[in-house]
């Protein structure tokens, strides 16, 4: 079928299918290959941390030595040789810098042309970035007009150094360094993240945003995100990830920790578009994360909006633990498979309060011959009476040699929890597209807008100023799935 | 000047003939209805036209404008002045139908070289043409065709022909799931955009819908062939004979 010109070019001038995948040619420094207790020390030295911050990550590294890669999900992927990586990558600096002046021109371009600009006077209004290039931190911007508010948003390697006794107290609180091999990987060999910190009463003046870049060659990335809520405050925290096309695979592997306290509120959004591998299925980066909040403090509330988009891999499940009484967690997520990508993603919810009440919306779209499986958890301890959860699991199937599988686990151990899950299989009918196409809408259009429709609910979710940046990503990655 | 040109038609659909040799041809201008009981390959005709995947067109032409129709994509069609209104609209949820008219008017204006249309002259754009078939914003707010009775479906469909403003419309079984009052509301919505540059094929099973919207020639579709042609004095009489019996006067 015959693609009206128009789309097209509108396609060409969003570059290639992935229009991420430019490297940066900037003088890097790395650790050797391999990962051993030398490798660790080195990062640990080359962020200035204390000494009780490199034990800890001896500590992970130890552990790591003696654990196995888990097997369990649905992914199927060449075995990953964690020697003949790198685990440090750093743009070579000739200092710290002071301040955006003193940033590699390089680096601001290449944050400008992921559409990232970090020149304060570009920026959209209200929201503050830190970029994290390969390993480090590159610039955090309107530092000064959150720091009015109480509010502490920077590098985490920063934050080790500053606020060494917050970090200290959270950090491994939600995700213990045991937790499974991916995030005690991270917890021993972690090199940058966002750190933030909202005090009590504050209502965060911003959105926060984050953009991850993995840039330089067979380097792992291990962002580490911790982000406190102190009691009644609220913040909404965005992140994006863009990488190069390459042919090899790159493994991600991060931990991101919330933690809200007693009646505060954290909105945590993702826009996962890390380069997804060819469409051979080959190259793609190799996303394991962990993502988990601890509602610690009664009626706190923690959200998670996802859309993942990219990535060969994708392994993740961002969770809740409802601990304290009266509290909220939501999932909302947009997982897409196109090609050869394999998602496995999905959520857990532990409800061990009184009154909890989660609700998960997972909207999963197979095309091509991806595989894509929502596994999710509702979990309801003894103690948690009357606690609350609703499920809905949606997938859309594109065309014929793709799959979705739905693998939701449910463990009630109170009689007075009502769980609830409806799940729905559904296909792009042939008269929705043809309905679409004879009211002059191009195919490849029509499937975007078809998608974006099912995926309306997550959509919502999002701030406004990302909310139309991910419908164009929708579309964008579901290019040649019809036809 | 002839919009439509069809010669000698033949369409396989599934591997069965269902057109057996039509032709017709229409002026601007002109309405023309196609009566035919169930099966007779109405819908058919219709989605042919539109240029459906699955309906293959065997021998014969279809010239529109002058132009060999068939080496178009539906979408072209459509930016071209063509337009079907479905028997039965598709439903989409979660697309709202304003926004899935704005796709539509904008991707036509796309295809034409025309700047696109913002979303506040998109609405006033609607609004105008809501109102007067009587289609309230409530419904452009709801998932497009999702929970709308027979009637709404089929006043959006001519809402959608008033904004696009073809040059030829395919009305395909418009009456059908209407009562009364809603036929006499889409009717009048239809005969609202007759005009000396637009065409329009009416395809019905019944004679009433004739009644409200006039045609200049009435065909009459039995088993993929054409088996009477006349005025519109025809459709009344195949209303008194029924189609059994017409297609005895024929044979």
């Amino acid at each position: 079928m015959s693609i009206a010109a128009e789309t097209k070019s509108q396609v060409a001038e969003l570059g290639e299918k992935y229009k991420y995948g430019f490297v940066t040619d900037i003088e890097m420094e790395r650790a050797p290959r391999g990962l051993n207790e030398d490798v660790v020390r080195l990062i640990s030295a080359k962020k200035g941390e204390p000494e009780w911050m490199l034990e800890w990550r001896l500590g992970a590294y130890r552990r790591w030595r003696e654990m196995r890669e888990p097997a369990w999900a649905r992914v199927h992927y060449p075995k990953i040789d964690y020697e003949s990586a790198y685990y440090y990558a750093a743009p070579k600096l000739a200092a710290q810098p002071k301040s955006l002046e003193e940033i590699d021109p390089k680096l601001l371009e290449t944050y400008e042309k992921l559409g990232i600009p970090l020149h304060e006077q570009k920026l959209l209004a209200g929201v503050a970035v830190d970029a994290v290039f390969d390993s480090v931190s590159v610039a955090t911007t309107f530092k000064a007009k959150l720091a009015e508010a109480g509010v502490i948003f920077c590098p985490i390697s920063e934050a080790i150094r500053e606020h060494g006794d917050l970090v200290r107290e959270y950090l491994g609180s939600v995700v213990p360094v045991t937790d499974n091999f991916f995030a005690t990987l991270n917890s021993a060999v972690f090199s940058d993240g966002s750190f933030v910190y909202v005090p009590k009463g504050v209502r965060c003046p911003m959105e926060l945003s984050t953009y991850f870049r993995i840039n330089a060659s067979e380097t792992g990335q291990f962002e580490r995100t911790l982000i406190i809520a102190d009691e009644g405050s609220y913040v909404s925290y965005l992140e994006g990830c863009t990488a190069p096309k390459r042919d090899e695979n790159q493994l991600h592997a991060a931990v991101v920790e919330l933690i809200a306290l007693e009646g505060a509120e954290i909105k945590y959004s993702t826009v996962q578009n890390w380069y997804p591998g060819d469409e051979q299925g080959r190259g793609g980066i190799f996303n394991f994360v962990t993502k988990r909040g601890d509602c610690r403090g009664a009626r706190s509330k923690i959200s998670w909006t996802q859309v993942e988009t990219g990535s060969a891999i994708t392994w993740k499940y961002p969770s809740c633990i409802l601990r304290g009484d009266d509290t909220v967690g939501e999932f909302y997520s947009i997982a897409i498979a196109n090609h050869f990508q394999q998602a496995d993603t999905g959520t857990k919810m532990i409800h061990l309060g009184r009154n909890t009440r989660s609700r998960i919306v997972s909207k999963g779209i197979s095309a091509g011959k991806a595989q894509n499986t929502y596994r999710g958890l509702v979990s309801v301890h003894p103690r948690a009476a009357n606690a609350r959860n609703h499920t809905q699991c949606d997938s859309l199937l594109i065309g014929k040699e793709c799959g979705a599988h739905t693998v939701p686990y449910i463990e009630s151990r109170n009689p007075s929890a009502h769980v609830e899950h409806e799940a729905t299989t559904s296909k792009i009918a042939d008269d929705q597209l043809f309905y679409c196409t004879s009211r002059g809408i191009a195919e490849e259009e029509a499937v975007a807008l078809i998608v974006n429709g099912f995926c309306r609910e997550v959509l919502q979710q999002l701030p406004m100023e990302f909310a139309v940046e991910a419908q164009k990503l929708v579309g964008i990655s579901l290019e040649g799935s019809v036809g | 000047m002839t919009i439509l040109d069809i010669r000698d038609l033949h369409v396989v659909v599934q591997g069965r003939e269902i057109l057996k040799g039509i032709s017709l041809s229409i002026a601007a201008g002109e309405v023309h209805a196609v009566m035919g009981p169930n099966g007779s390959g109405k819908s058919t005709l219709s989605y042919t036209l539109a240029g459906r995947q699955g309906y293959d067109i065997t021998s014969g032409r279809i010239l529109y404008q002058g132009e060999d129709l068939t080496a178009l994509a539906p979408e072209e069609r459509a930016t071209k002045g063509l337009f079907l209104a479905l028997q039965y609209p598709v439903e989409i949820p979660g697309v709202t139908t304003m926004n899935f008219l704005k796709a539509a008017l904008n991707a036509q204006r796309r295809a034409r070289g025309d700047k696109e249309l913002d979303a506040m002259s998109v609405l006033r754009l609607v609004r105008e043409t809501a109102g007067q078939l009587k289609i309230p914003e409530e419904m452009l707010r709801r998932a497009l065709n999702v929970g709308f009775s027979g009637g709404e479906k089929k006043r959006l469909e001519i809402l959608q022909m008033a904004l696009f403003k073809p040059t030829l419309a395919v009305l395909d079984e418009t009456d059908s799931g209407l009562d009364i009052d809603a036929l006499k509301l889409v009717a009048d919505g239809v005969n609202a955009l007759r005009a000396p540059d637009r065409s329009m094929l009416v395809i019905t099973h019944y004679q009433r819908l004739l009644n409200h919207i006039v045609p200049d020639r009435v065909h009459v579709l039995s088993d993929g062939r054409f088996v009477a042609e006349g005025g519109k004095e025809l459709a009344h009489e195949l209303e008194a004979k029924g189609y059994a019996g017409l297609a005895r006067d024929a044979a």
